[in-house]
């Protein structure tokens, strides 16, 4: 806690650090950097935090990475090392499934996120009515938002919050959104849902602080950061960078702005040191619109298939591939290739 | 002589199967069932002669003496409903959900092996679009892993299918397993609402171990790619299969290379358009087992026949 006098807080901060930021590492999270970013966070007062595979519970696969440790251990050394932090998981219907959703709640979780592409809610259905079951609290995460407008957007958090969501948030996977898309979204949330809304920020565009900033003037409920923004694409809305530029408008977090600090210096930089720097092809995926975890994945296929990583991000954003596509990233990569070999023998 | 089936669901598989079933030599579609009067899918059937119900199973069970085969194209949990219901009328049944009842067929792998069976399971689209591959690659090398991605239009997808996603990952898994070969196997759906829709896409990774031979990997995948178009024409490879080396931790071990086989499934067209393979290749496999139960000319046992108890 800040310790000050401080009004109490409008919205509630998740940190995705130990499940976003799972990307920027190739989900290669040991059990030690699990326990220390949470003992850590817990300690800075952050009152939700999300550990699961990047691409949610089951993720660990060919297509989005294998795990270095388990995710179950992960979220099972997070639950022992928390005193107040609530734990969050996330789940794709499609990639996890039910069976690993009641894995996670034996282990003692408190809150389920269950994320669809945008414009695919009804495939969560059975898993928030299962999470709801299991007593935990749920979220409805609709992924690449910037994909369609707010009243389709609307349309879609209707039906996670009659499933039974107690908060449905707005994620801008791609980094896309500029300040009037989020507030947008938001705003229209905000007026046609009973539940909670919240918005899932990148920084690919530079905006995620800007936008978040945006979202609680439109009355967001909850908000989600990483702690040095480590996370797919270009990085997440930096925690401690949204809880300083919060504090510093006179909007209490619940979360000390000095600590949560100490926490990105000396437990997240040291991960990942260069998290931060927006370069071309983190950029590239805001303007193109192309879902963050691609990106290392990405800059893989074309150092094997000697292409240009920027060629792939525009002819995937070009393809309207969504969150969970990666195995696109491969056949781009090898038709251009193919395309090159090809006009090089015309010459 | 042929096989009168019934269809019993009238969702998008259901209509889409109708069209083939009405051009099958041996097979012909003599009942609809479904629970919406006003389903597009009935009303299909019946300007197409067949007898449309709307009431359920209740009075295809009242109708069983007139059918020799049911296809059950409704959603896992309807089937697990009715299917102790066909038993107890005799009805051999082709099943088009993941219920996962009775064994799992592909026709390109085990078609033969389970032709008495009184309920066969077609896995899933995606299954049956890549369980085959798995299992070519299976022939010239040990698989100790399989992963599949299946992609399709969104609107390709009813609510059957979107409320089984988790039947959809969890039997396509095991099949890639147990029909495919592979010694661990992990399957992941994704929906693409792009527009214009996308056409149905199938990404097949094994895993490959020490000492694999990359030229019969690769062979092995296009052979099975020409067996598959025989009876679903727009199956094809968008690339050759590419063999990534790299170290993978698998769960089946780790292991030195991966194959990734690119497919796409173009669908014939009969109900949804083109961009539906995933239809596609559900009810042209679905046709195929049909026929390979289907009674000999000579009269020897088969569907209907007095060998199924009743």
């Amino acid at each position: 806690m800040s310790g000050t006098s401080d009004p109490p807080t409008r919205f509630r901060l998740t940190d995705s650090t130990l499940r976003d930021g799972s990307h920027a590492v190739a989900h290669q999270f040991t059990v030690d950097q699990a326990r220390a970013v949470v003992t850590s966070l817990d300690a800075a007062g952050v009152p939700v935090i999300e550990v699961s595979h990047g691409d949610g519970l089951g993720g660990s696969s060919f297509n989005y990475g294998f795990s270095h440790t388990p995710e179950l251990d992960l979220l099972e050394v997070a639950i022992d090392a928390r005193t107040t932090s609530r734990i969050a998981i996330l789940m794709l219907p499609g990639i996890g499934i039910r069976e690993d959703l009641l894995r996670a709640a034996d282990l003692g979780i408190d809150v389920a996120r269950i994320a669809t592409h945008c414009t695919e809610a009804d495939i969560s259905q059975q898993h928030i009515a299962l999470a709801k079951e299991l007593g935990l609290e749920v979220v409805g995460f609709l992924m690449m938002s910037h994909m369609i407008g707010p009243d389709h957007l609307l349309e879609q958090a209707r039906k996670m919050a009659s499933y039974g969501a107690d908060c449905v948030y707005v994620v801008d996977s791609a980094g896309a959104m500029t300040i009037d898309d989020a507030r947008r979204r938001v705003a229209a949330l905000k007026a046609g849902l009973d539940c909670q809304v919240g918005l899932h920020a990148h920084n690919n565009l530079s905006l995620a602080v800007a936008n978040s900033m945006a979202a609680l003037e439109e009355g967001a409920d909850q908000l989600d950061g990483c702690t040095t923004g480590l996370g797919a694409g270009a990085g997440n809305c930096p925690t401690e960078i949204l809880v300083a530029a919060l504090e510093r408008s006179g909007v209490a977090t619940g979360v000390d702005p000095l600590a949560v600090m100490d926490t990105a210096e000396t437990v997240v930089r040291p991960i990942r040191p260069k998290q931060g720097v927006i370069d071309r092809d983190g950029l590239l995926l805001g303007y193109a619109g192309v879902y963050g975890s691609f990106l290392l994945h990405a800059k893989r296929a074309a150092e094997r298939y000697g292409v240009d990583v920027a060629d792939i991000l525009l002819e995937l954003g070009r393809r309207k591939v969504v969150g969970g596509q990666e195995d696109m990233i491969i056949d781009v990569a090898v038709e251009l290739e193919r395309t090159a070999a090809t006009a090089q023998a015309a010459t | 002589m042929t096989v009168r089936c019934a269809i019993v669901g009238s969702g998008n598989i259901g209509t889409d199967l109708l069209h083939k079933l009405a051009r099958s030599a041996t097979l012909e579609p003599v009942l609809m069932v479904g629970i919406d009067p006003d389903s597009e899918g009935l009303a299909r059937g019946r300007a197409m002669g067949v007898t449309a119900i709307h009431d359920g199973v209740d009075r295809l069970l009242d109708h069983a003496v007139d059918v020799d085969l049911v296809y059950e194209a409704t959603s896992a949990w309807v089937h697990r409903d009715n299917a102790p219901r066909y038993a107890d009328a005799g009805l051999p049944v082709i099943d088009l959900t993941p219920a996962k009842l009775g064994p799992l067929v592909v026709p390109t792998v085990n078609l033969d092996e389970h032709i008495a069976a009184p309920n066969v399971n077609l896995i899933t689209c995606g299954g049956q679009a890549t369980v085959p591959i798995v299992h070519a690659v299976a022939q010239v090398c040990d698989v100790p892993y399989a992963e599949i991605v299946s992609t399709v239009a969104s609107v390709s997808a009813g609510p059957g299918t979107r409320q089984n996603i988790d039947e959809f990952t969890k039997t396509t898994s095991a099949a890639l397993v147990e029909v495919g070969g592979a010694r661990h196997g992990k399957a992941i759906m994704v929906l693409n609402p792009a527009e214009p829709p996308i056409l149905m896409r199938n990404t097949v990774f094994c895993a490959l171990p020490d000492g694999y031979d990359a030229a019969a990997v690769r062979d092995a995948i296009v052979e099975m790619v020409d067996e598959m178009a025989q009876y679903v024409p727009g199956y094809r490879l968008k690339s050759a299969p590419v063999i990534e080396t790299e170290v993978y931790g698998t769960p089946g071990g780790v292991v030195p290379a991966r194959v990734v086989a690119l497919l796409e499934v173009e669908g014939a067209g009969d109900w949804l358009p083109p961009y539906a393979g995933n239809l596609d290749i559900m009810t042209a496999s679905a046709v195929r087992v049909g026929e390979a139960m289907a009674p000999r000319p000579t009269g020897s046992a088969g569907p209907g026949s007095a060998e199924v108890s009743a």
